[in-house]
């Protein structure tokens, strides 16, 4: 079994984790870093085959994954920062209130 | 790519690493612990990048992903401690059917990418940063360029959230 391989199952199993935090968190920022597990498989991947087939495009769209990761965290921790001031609750679940 | 059982080594800590901190990141309880799990995560894949020949990507996942993502996260659970959150750090009830949904997530995806096949010999070279610089100025002109919008819509729209109204 070679080492693609089995960086490929790991890059499954980031990326599994990564939905079962986004399942079981309830806490906004737990959710967050989820996502962010998430995404980093996908780069890992993308960095993997393109490392295996030699292609520059693969290492610029994880480029792409890493610049939307950080707008994601940015607009989401104001998200929370702003929930936290004007709903007085971080659990994602106890959110109710379409007006804010 | 480089090969030897000093890579391989490697290549093992650094999964090890990862997954363990991964594993960390969703089960931890205190929400702190959890994102400083977040920053071994992210510098074990750091690390992997390096090893698949992907220098520049490393360099740029330390400085955006740890220097500025796990930075605001720590100030973002910081500041949001006094919050009211219920005390095991708001980890929900349905861990068994979500941990069901996961692995079995995790099978169909090992199983499917296991099954590919690809040509192993003709091993190629690593895409070099100049190679890189290429794509991203002329194929990937567009997509770079909505990315810059984006990154702009997004400062401005988190400011706009996160500044109190009257």
């Amino acid at each position: 079994m070679s080492v693609f391989r089995l960086l490929l199952l790991l890059n499954c199993a980031l990326f599994s984790l990564g939905v079962y935090g986004m399942l079981t968190r309830r806490h906004a920022i737990g959710l967050l870093l989820a996502i962010e597990l998430i995404l980093n498989a996908a780069a890992l991947n993308f960095v993997l085959f393109g490392r295996l087939f030699g292609q520059a495009q693969a290492q610029a769209f994880a480029l792409f994954i890493i610049a939307l990761a950080a707008c994601e965290a940015v607009v989401g921790l104001a998200i929370v920062m702003s929930l936290a001031r004007s709903a007085n609750t971080i659990l994602a679940d106890r959110v109710q209130l379409l007006k804010g | 790519m480089p090969a030897g059982p000093l890579i391989a080594l490697a290549f093992a800590g650094l999964a090890a690493i990862v997954l363990v901190g991964a594993v960390w990141v969703v089960t931890l309880g205190n929400l702190f612990r959890a994102a400083l799990s977040l920053g071994l995560v992210l510098l074990g894949v750091a690390g992997l990048f390096i090893l698949l020949e992907a220098e520049f990507l490393a360099f740029v996942q330390i400085l955006v992903y740890v220097g500025a993502i796990l930075t605001l996260v720590v100030f973002a659970v910081m500041l949001t401690a006094r919050v009211p959150s219920n005390p095991e750090g708001g980890v929900s009830r349905q861990r068994l059917p979500a941990a069901i949904a996961s692995i079995a997530l995790f099978v169909v995806l090992a199983v499917v990418t296991q099954a590919l096949t690809w040509p192993t010999e003709a091993p190629t070279d690593a895409a070099s940063l100049n190679a890189l610089g290429q794509q991203l100025v002329k194929e990937l002109l567009l997509p770079f360029e909505v990315i810059s919008l984006v990154i702009v819509a997004a400062m401005a729209g988190a400011m706009a959230v996160a500044v109190p109204r009257k």
